[in-house]
């Protein structure tokens, strides 16, 4: 048996597989096809201070092997995720990560002190990178600078670790990585969706109503898998891989490539048990390899 | 809900560019209830990605009906599915059609439109068996989109239909044959799916005529449990008007919920 427990510093996890945020709905939306509490942790759906609107459909497109979503942040709000979700949540053996958006830095540290307040939660992940929820996909994570000086506030504000989620719609993803670590991240997670786009050739409209959307999935992963190995390289703090990982073998490939863990994001919706699968997929390869801790695999890649 | 991984193709029949898939699948014919639907996955890899959303055409101890129209890359896939092949479906998912006790020896009509013919069938049989006198109202452009007429008939339903080209019953749109059966004898209640001018026009005609009415909604979806918020329709809601998820909160939602909107195709 592989000792599947993963180090992140700041908490560990049982294992390294979580689900990740905007995929996962509140984690309740999954209990009928798998048990919760198998899981290291899962992401919830990205919580403003108020309930949130979202985009006008169509909210999704198919790309080849990838979706293209532009949700826009749909959300029930931090007052009734606490109320309505959050009890039901805690007595699941597994991490419990709230993922925190805001329209400004205000609204994340808002979200923040209030999330504060309430149990029950192991650490915040930073929705900085989202590209719906403004024109031309615009969101702190685009540069060093809106990066550093959120993350600062938010760590201040913060009794809990935080998780800086990161965007791949950048010149050099490593340098916003450090600029997360220097203002005091925790931890980064790595990569949000490609802005993307689709259209219809006979009306020569956009597929999407947002016009540009986020592309996910399998059609994502050699980018974000290049990605995550290149932050793993500059950073100290742990990171979190996710990038169209659909099986077992494609999580391993991102600890190995310097992942301390994984997130499952759209695969989740082809298959509502796939992070159980995967999860089950990294112990059979473990025991074939005869690998005695998890953590023995990550950043082993062989460059020379 | 469940995922039947071990769901196989018994028995298929085609009209064209329409299907019909009888499936083994005990677990999913045992839950499943009128205006249900399944999420079906087409290729074994990932391309097409997503599962494709369903609505179960019938239901029994031994599976499920599906019937649908070849719409893209998706459906065109599930086409070519023989007897004999594996399927992995997700379901039964959302809410379906709600039938009332007291439906017994009232007056029902199901209209469908097209591919809207799908839910249908099994919401029939359920109404008929609860006691109720079901006309059901079949429309489509020409009288080869409406290839379930016989099956309809053969089940001992009282079937209208309409083409919009005359070719076959009713000459014009399924909601003038509608409208015409409502002036002469007002049923007690009205269910609908097809498409959205179809069925705003029926809602239309429903509150005129104080019918109450439910209607199965369509929309992309991603997931159909309710994680990823993609098909969401604007619905009316005791706080108001919002983007409501159609896989979790519906596909049936009744007539007066519903903001309909002229959408683009």
């Amino acid at each position: 048996m592989t000792d599947l427990t993963t180090d992140l510093g700041f908490f560990q996890l049982k294992n390294p597989v979580l689900a990740a945020s905007g995929t996962f709905g509140y984690g309740l939306e999954f209990e009928p096809f798998l048990d919760l509490g198998t899981l290291g942790g899962f992401v919830v759906k990205g919580l403003y201070y108020g309930p949130r609107e979202g985009n006008p459909p169509p909210r999704l497109v198919e790309a080849t092997g990838g979706l293209i979503n532009a949700i826009g942040l749909q959300g029930i709000g931090v007052e009734a995720f606490s109320d309505k979700v959050l009890p039901k949540l805690r007595s699941l053996d597994t991490a419990v990560i709230a993922n925190v958006c805001g329209a400004d830095d205000d609204e994340y540290v808002a979200v923040v002190e209030f999330l504060d307040g309430r149990e029950g939660i192991a650490a915040y992940e930073l929705n900085i990178s989202c590209p719906n929820v403004k024109k031309e996909g615009l969101c702190p994570a685009l540069a060093a600078a809106s990066t550093s000086s959120l993350v600062k506030r938010v760590k201040a504000a913060s009794r809990r670790p935080i998780i800086v989620k990161l965007s791949p719609n950048v010149t050099d993803i490593a340098e916003i990585a450090r600029a997360a670590e220097d203002a005091g991240a925790d931890a980064v997670s790595l990569v949000n969706t490609f802005l993307a786009m689709a259209v219809d050739l006979e009306t020569r409209r956009p597929k999407l109503a947002n016009v540009f959307g986020g592309l996910s999935g399998p059609a994502i992963k050699p980018i974000a898998l290049r990605m995550v190995h290149q932050v793993a390289s500059r950073v100290r703090v742990p990171v979190i891989g996710m990038g169209g990982i659909t099986t077992g073998a494609d999580a391993l490939e991102f600890l190995v490539a310097g992942a301390s863990a994984v997130q499952v994001g759209t695969a989740n919706f082809v298959d509502p048990d796939a992070a159980v699968r995967i999860l089950r997929e990294i112990e059979e390869w473990c025991a074939g390899h005869g690998i005695a801790r998890i953590r023995d695999v990550v950043g082993t890649l062989r460059t020379a | 809900m469940l995922i039947d991984r071990n769901a196989r193709l018994r028995e298929t029949r085609n009209w064209g560019d329409y299907h019909l898939l009888g499936i083994d699948s005990p677990a999913l014919g045992l839950k499943a209830r009128p205006g249900q639907f399944v999420m079906i996955r087409t290729a074994g890899g990932p391309v097409p990605l997503l599962r494709r959303p369903l609505s179960i055409h019938d239901a029994g101890p031994d599976g499920i009906e599906l019937f649908f129209k070849v719409a893209g890359q998706g459906t065109a896939i599930l086409a070519g599915k023989r007897p004999g092949d594996p399927l992995d479906i997700v379901g039964p998912l959302g809410k379906g059609f709600s039938i009332p006790s007291a439906v017994a020896g009232r007056s029902v009509f199901c209209v469908g439109g097209g591919r809207g013919i799908a839910p249908l069938y099994f919401l029939a049989r359920e109404l008929a068996a609860a006691g109720a006198r079901v006309t059901v109202f079949y429309g489509g452009r020409t009288v080869s989109d409406i290839p379930l007429l016989g099956k309809f008939e053969e089940a001992g339903r009282q079937v209208l239909c309409s083409t919009d080209d005359g070719s076959r019953g009713f000459a014009g749109l399924v909601t003038g044959l509608v409208e015409r059966e409502v002036g002469r004898a007002r049923p007690d209640r009205l269910y609908a799916c097809g498409p959205d001018p179809m069925m705003k026009a029926l809602a239309s005609l429903a509150r005129n005529a104080g019918v109450p009415a439910e209607f199965s909604l369509e929309a992309v979806m991603g997931c159909g449990f309710g994680a990823c918020w993609g098909c969401v329709r604007r619905i009316r809601a005791e706080d108001g008007v919002g983007w409501t998820k159609i896989c979790e909160e519906g596909p049936v939602f009744p007539g007066d919920r519903v903001v309909w909107e002229d959408r683009r195709a």
